[in-house]
């Protein structure tokens, strides 16, 4: 054998030990006001694995969770790769990123997890609106392995504003770059004119988008449209607004939740703590078991069904329709 | 790199398989296994390495001896075992919300009634009984096809089904052929229990018929995926229930130490999987060339794990070949690793946890009154009988 075949070879490498702290190891600007950064463990071993539609939680100083899309090649078990869109108006996790994170830098991660899965399709309809294109990168080269029919409609301000174009090229014109100022608001009717039976329908983007989508799609089968929401979903007032109880069974106790205060927070005072992350209702990390009472789900993740089960509730925004809640905690 | 030419498939090495187990691991991090043409890891470093390293270890092309990329498989190949992403991810993200602790809970009352009434229908006898097939198969099966939502007839072809799919991982040696007359009734049975109609409406394979209602799956895939937990569900479980009891008769101090400490249940059983490892070997299959120490093994060449060898390899444990309950047996490869690792193992946990702590409660002593006899089997690890006594707690 020779030593240039060895070093040729694929070597084999060791799970990182440190899942929870990762080294920023490269930065660029794939778009304006969009920041990618490529992520390591510390020690260079392979990361945990990930499925196409992946999130990571990126813990940013001021006890901030940030939601980022995983839009890199899990063929790569060495780093993940997110991209994340500088948001004026938004709470300061975005500028930090843009601003004080530099290469060398260690952020603290949870996760991955996926509330996004690619399921099987006789063909995909992708539909992207501006920073949204990121979890559906991976499902695009998903669906070329799968060998699945597939178009991409992505939408965004300008196209100077619309990232990873560049990669998109390849694909000619099964991707349909829409941007605003050129076309105006994404055609969804068009986008889904073509959703036959066995079509499933990934839209990522702003909330707007995602409202007008569910409209659009409202005559799909069930399970055809599938977003994720990384901003939370508009709701109506709580249903009561009034102080409840709940009870913690496996704790022996009960605390009572007034209005202004999250069942978390009610747990946590009463030093029961609950894991969590995003604290909107759509990371899933706090998802706690119902036994009694009626949860007011507050949350993005449930779908109607789940709601209506109320097996377990997001403790971290959903509240109760009954004076009483049981809860495995 | 090690040439060696003992068949790991072989009669005596699967009557005790420590001594060649042994030798494997001090050959070297790789060694060539030259009856079978394939390169074999025996050292916990690296079994866990291409445990998990599924980019360059696939198991499309089977994950026994069989090449799928040259041969034709005996049967369809599981959507889950014998698959590589993409195409894993879907089964996979169907069955694993399915079989969590959380979605089990509601089970956990109902097996711990179920394994107090075994008990006492056990120790209730005259004290003396084959501990393989008055516990270790019995509770499995009467919970789990349950579980499942299987009907009640035909629920004795599970064991033999499970049994010749794993000896198929292996050689087409005598395992094999002693199968064969019997396995295309079996599989036409088990076939015919994965379809939507035969289940239980709030089992198991309903949950996974739903998913496919759901467009989560396709209902192509919602069958086999039901038979990947009839395939992969009764026998490990059994032989591990098997390895626990053996561990317990033979080792009483463990016995006494759990009693007085029945909250150790699930690291018992664990411990267990790793000192037995009920599943001994996989395969792989290199998708590149890929170096192991100084050897490179070259794309398309097959990979024998063996999992039993890395649980016992003494890099990794200390004083590996005791049974021991203080020891902390996370990380073992008994359930194997990565994206493939043992979808069921809480509910073989939870078996485990139910049948030993009605034991516990109920029985001072375990002993042995005969010599065991091992079953053998290509990939799994087992006990035809294991004659003992229980001797009741006064």
């Amino acid at each position: 054998m020779l030593p240039g075949m060895l070093a040729a070879a694929h070597t084999l490498t060791s799970p990182s030990t440190s899942l929870t702290t990762l080294r920023v190891v490269a930065g660029r600007t794939p778009a304006a006001g969009v920041r990618e950064l490529t992520l390591a463990a510390p020690d260079g071993g392979r990361l945990p694995d990930w499925t196409p539609g992946s999130h990571l939680d990126v813990l940013l100083p001021g006890d901030v969770t940030r939601q980022y899309s995983l839009c890199g090649d899990r063929w790569d078990p060495l780093t993940y790769t997110v991209a994340v869109l500088r948001e004026p108006a938004g709470r300061g996790g975005s500028a930090y990123v843009h601003d004080s994170l530099s290469v060398g830098d260690l952020v603290g991660v949870g996760g991955p997890r996926n509330n996004f899965p690619l399921v099987p399709a006789a063909r995909y309809v992708f539909v992207a609106g501006g920073i949204g294109i990121t979890p559906l990168l991976p499902m695009i080269s998903h669906a070329e392995l799968l060998g699945t029919p597939w178009t991409l409609w992505y939408g965004g301000r300008t196209r100077a504003s619309m990232a990873y174009l560049d990669r998109l090229e390849r694909y000619g014109d099964r991707v349909r770059i829409r941007p605003q100022d050129e076309y105006g608001l994404l055609d969804l009717e068009a986008a889904l004119a073509g959703a036959a039976a066995g079509t499933k329908v990934y839209c990522c983007g702003p909330g707007p988008l995602l409202d007008a989508i569910e409209e659009a799609g409202a005559g799909l089968p069930p399970g055809s449209l599938r977003t994720e929401r990384f901003v939370p979903k508009e709701q109506g007032p709580p249903v009561r607004s009034t102080a409840f109880d709940v009870e913690l069974r496996r704790s022996g106790l009960t605390v009572t939740v007034p209005p202004q205060r999250s069942v978390l927070e009610a747990m946590a005072a009463a030093g029961v703590p609950v894991l969590s992350s995003c604290r909107q209702g759509t990371c899933g990390t706090c998802e706690t078991p119902v036994l009694g009472g009626v949860p007011d789900h507050r949350d993005s993740l449930l779908s109607e069904a789940e709601r209506a089960a109320s097996s377990s509730m997001f403790v971290c925004v959903s509240r109760s329709c009954t004076d009483r809640l049981v809860l495995d905690a | 790199m090690l040439t060696i030419d003992a068949d790991p498939f072989g009669p005596e090495i699967l009557e005790d398989p420590l001594p060649f187990q042994a030798a494997l691991r001090d050959a070297g991090p790789v060694v060539y296994l030259e009856q079978y043409g394939v390169y074999g890891l025996g050292r916990y470093a690296e079994v866990h390495a291409a445990l998990t390293d599924w980019q360059h270890f696939q198991s499309a092309a089977g994950v026994g001896l069989s090449n799928f990329r040259v041969e034709k498989p005996w049967r369809p190949p599981s959507l889950l075992l014998e698959a590589d992403p993409p195409h894993h991810d879907a089964p996979r993200h169907v069955l694993e919300p399915i079989l969590t602790p959380r979605a089990l809970r509601a089970l956990r009352p109902r097996w711990l009634a179920a394994a107090e009434q075994l008990v006492e229908e056990v120790v209730g006898g005259r004290g003396e009984l084959d501990l393989v097939s008055a516990i270790a198969q019995t509770f499995p099966l009467r919970v789990f096809p349950d579980a499942v939502g299987l009907p009640d007839e035909g629920r004795e072809n599970l064991l033999p089904y499970g049994d010749h799919a794993f000896n198929a991982f292996g050689p087409p040696n005598d395992l094999v052929a002693k199968g064969l007359p019997r396995i295309g009734a079996l599989s036409a049975w088990v076939a015919s229990v994965c379809a939507r109609d035969a289940l239980a409406p709030d089992g198991f394979g309903a949950q996974i018929w739903a998913a496919a209602d759901r467009g989560d799956i396709t209902a192509e895939q919602a069958p086999l995926i039901v038979r990947s937990l009839l395939t992969a569900g009764v026998d490990t479980t059994v032989h591990g229930l098997a390895a626990a009891l053996y561990g317990f008769a033979t080792h009483p101090g463990e016995w006494d130490r759990f009693r007085a400490s029945p909250g150790l249940a699930r690291i018992a059983f664990d411990e267990a999987v790793r000192w037995e490892s009920p599943v001994q070997t996989f395969f792989r299959t290199a998708t590149a060339d890929v170096r192991i120490g100084d050897t490179v093994v070259p794309e398309g060449h097959k990979i024998l794990m063996f999992l039993g060898a890395a649980n016992r390899d003494p890099r990794r444990w200390a004083d590996p070949d005791r049974f021991d309950l203080t020891r902390d047996p996370s990380a073992h490869v008994g359930f194997g690793m990565g994206i493939h690792q043992c979808v069921g193992q809480h509910v073989a946990r939870l078996e485990a946890e139910a049948v030993l702590t009605a034991l516990a409660a109920r029985v001072e002593r375990i002993e042995l009154t005969g010599p065991p006899e091992r079953h053998h089997n290509n990939t799994l690890r087992a006990f035809r009988s294991l004659p003992a006594r229980l001797t009741p707690a006064r």
